[in-house]
């Protein structure tokens, strides 16, 4: 038996650590979801997905309020990445994937018949987890590259050009080389490089898968300040095995995990609340680092 | 204030280790010129075999009594795949030596602006000229080029983009298709096109059956060339909303260019010298033929084939001439692919 005593102690010692990380996700200014110029947002409903017969990913229902930035965290395996790629219609390229559900982007379901798919993904912006440039190609061509594959005009490149690399944060590095080639670039540069690629083509909303996680610490802060700027125009759902990330940068945190089955969406509320008083013991479990 | 020490290379060989090396060089020399004396082998085979097998005996012994069993195993693999090196290398070395030795004498100016119309293989080598020949090979290269590449590199395409329902059969076919004898696909073509078709000797028939021989060692290589390009790069590219069709033009290719044109150029390897296609369906005529599509038209290795089987010495050098201007060629058009290919890449 425990005095009552002792157990005071102990939900002490365990409430330091969440209650530190809720400090770095109050810290930044409170963000008001919804300015009408970025669209309704995105809402998935009941979302499933299957690789052949294994049911990786269970009826995941999320809503991402326009100009917000939702962080997705839980262990490997729980179907993040799976749910993401459901998003911008990347899931169907793994053969003997299969999905249920529906995401809809401004109301209209993206997987609707009849739909251009390729235009789904000019409006949903995807950065990968390992920094890919296209190899053949220059800096500066890799920017623009997404108006060159979809075909798109624009007036003024170079303006487009200054003001995604600007965005990105990567402008000064390389205004001077913009002819060198993408793999010259250090890894965090790269990634930068690519978020700069999937800006060109303006989406509303941008998927990282991980962005960070072939990073060192100084480029992911620059990528994080990236993120930042970048959530007054966009929607941003970013993947992350980093809570502290994940409380620096999001206004909105997601926790998923899978019990051996389907991955599944335990919890969801703003990043604040889910590092200091998140409902579920399980989420609970995960951000004070008792598993995971 | 600190000094920059000087840079030195503490793990290179010392002026000792080299004298060591040397020794056993030399006594490895020494003992194969003993052994070949005592014993009834002879020639100069037998004068490398001795030398590697002594080489291989003593570093062995040495560095096993110097620094233990580990290192001496280490030094018996090591001079056995320095040993393999150096065979790969003799044959195809004695190869270009012994062209460039034979086919030199018959090399002159006019032999590049001559062709055999007024001249017979046994005339002097003053007279005539492989002109007709030269254009010829040429000829039948663009032309089996023209038709194979596309080919070749779109059925790579579809394995390695597509992917589609007969992905399996197809790169079954064009595996088998690689091993084909070449007088078969000059046969095919003879019985298919020449005989009920056409009815006469052309570049063009030639080529078709070249064709056939390089789709095949085009497409395989251009396969393996792009399962190497990553995934990530794809995806990347249909992330930003290009089609498959752009994304593959504009992303995968230009990455997988250098490897592709190894690919072209193996093809054309397998082509260049091809004879028994080329006699069957192109024949050889002795003059220069601007017409691909009709006619008999030279090559180089008919022009071989012929000198050779003329007989006299005067055909003879022909022979070894149009020999090495056949390897010229091909050595001309492997490296100024593989510097155009490589040209943007490296940079």
């Amino acid at each position: 038996m425990t005095t009552p005593h002792e157990s005071e102690n102990q939900e002490m010692q365990t409430s330091v650590k969440p209650s530190s990380l809720a400090d770095v996700a109050n810290a930044k200014a409170p963000k008001v979801p919804g300015t009408a110029a970025l669209g309704t947002g995105l809402e998935t409903r009941g979302v499933h997905a299957w690789f052949g017969k294994h049911h990786a990913l269970s009826n995941v229902s999320l809503d991402f309020a326009a100009g917000t930035v939702t962080a997705l965290i839980g262990p490997s395996g729980c179907g993040k990445s799976t749910f993401i790629r459901t998003i911008n219609r990347m899931h169907e390229f793994i053969p003997g994937a299969a999905m249920a559900g529906e995401v809809l982007l401004d109301g209209k379901d993206v997987y609707a018949p009849g739909t251009d798919v390729t235009k789904i993904r000019l409006q949903i912006g995807m950065v990968f987890q390992k920094p890919n440039p296209f190899p053949s190609m220059t800096i500066g061509e890799n920017v623009l590259s997404g108006l060159k594959l979809a075909q798109l005009k624009v007036d003024n490149k170079d303006d487009l050009l200054e003001e995604c690399l600007e965005r990105a944060g990567l402008w000064n590095e390389v205004k001077d080389r913009l002819g060198a080639h993408g793999g010259s670039l250090s890894g965090g540069q790269q990634q930068r490089l690519c978020i700069a690629r999937a800006l060109a083509v303006r989406p509303q909303v941008l998927l990282m898968d991980e962005p960070c996680s072939a990073l060192d610490p100084g480029s992911t802060l620059r990528i994080e300040e990236t993120i930042r700027h970048l959530s007054d125009t966009m929607t941003i759902i970013i993947v992350t095995h980093n809570m502290q990330q994940a409380a620096r940068v999001s206004d909105y945190t997601a926790f998923f995990l899978s019990d051996g089955g389907p991955g599944q969406m335990i919890e969801v509320a703003p990043t604040s609340e889910i590092f200091s008083r998140p409902q579920d013991s399980r989420t609970e479990s995960y951000v004070t680092g008792r598993f995971g | 204030m600190t000094m920059t020490p000087a840079p030195t290379k503490p793990w290179a060989a010392s002026p000792k280790d080299r004298a060591i090396d040397g020794t056993i060089f030399l006594a490895a020399l020494l003992s194969s010129y003993v052994v070949v004396f005592i014993t009834p082998m002879k020639g100069k085979l037998a004068y490398f075999a001795c030398f590697f097998i002594a080489y291989a005996i003593l570093t062995t012994t040495f560095k096993g009594i110097q620094r233990g069993n580990a290192a001496a195993k280490d030094a018996l693999i090591n001079s056995l795949v320095a040993i393999g090196a150096i065979v790969t290398v003799i044959p195809a070395a004695s190869i270009l030596f012994t062209v460039l030795q034979k086919g030199s004498p018959g090399i002159s100016f006019g032999l590049f602006t001559h062709d055999m119309s007024l001249a017979t293989p046994t005339d002097p080598l003053s007279n005539g000229g492989l002109l007709h020949a030269i254009t010829g090979t040429l000829t039948l290269m663009l032309l089996s080029l023209v038709m194979s590449v596309p080919i070749g590199i779109l059925t790579a395409l579809y394995l390695t983009e597509i992917k589609g329902r007969f992905t399996g059969p197809i790169r079954f076919l064009v595996q088998a298709m690689s091993g084909v004898p070449s007088i078969v696909a000059g046969l095919f073509i003879l019985s298919a096109i020449l005989y009920p078709i056409t009815k006469a000797y052309s570049g063009l028939m030639g080529a078709l059956s070249l064709t056939i021989l390089m789709i095949p060692t085009i497409a395989r290589t251009s396969e393996e060339v792009l399962n190497l390009i990553p995934n990530d790069l794809r995806e990347a590219g249909t992330a930003l909303g290009g089609t498959q069709w752009r994304t593959v033009a504009m992303i995968v290719l230009p990455a997988a260019k250098s490897g592709l044109v190894t690919a072209v150029i193996l093809g054309v390897a397998r082509i260049a010298g091809e004879t028994a296609p080329i006699l069957l369906l192109t024949g050889g005529g002795d003059k220069v033929n601007p017409n691909a599509f009709n006619g008999p038209m030279g090559s180089l290795p008919y022009y071989i084939w012929k000198s050779f089987n003329a007989g006299s010495p005067e055909a003879i050098t022909r022979a070894w001439a149009g020999l090495l201007v056949l390897v010229g060629l091909v050595l001309f058009l492997f490296t100024s692919a593989r510097f155009l290919g490589s040209r943007k890449v490296s940079k």
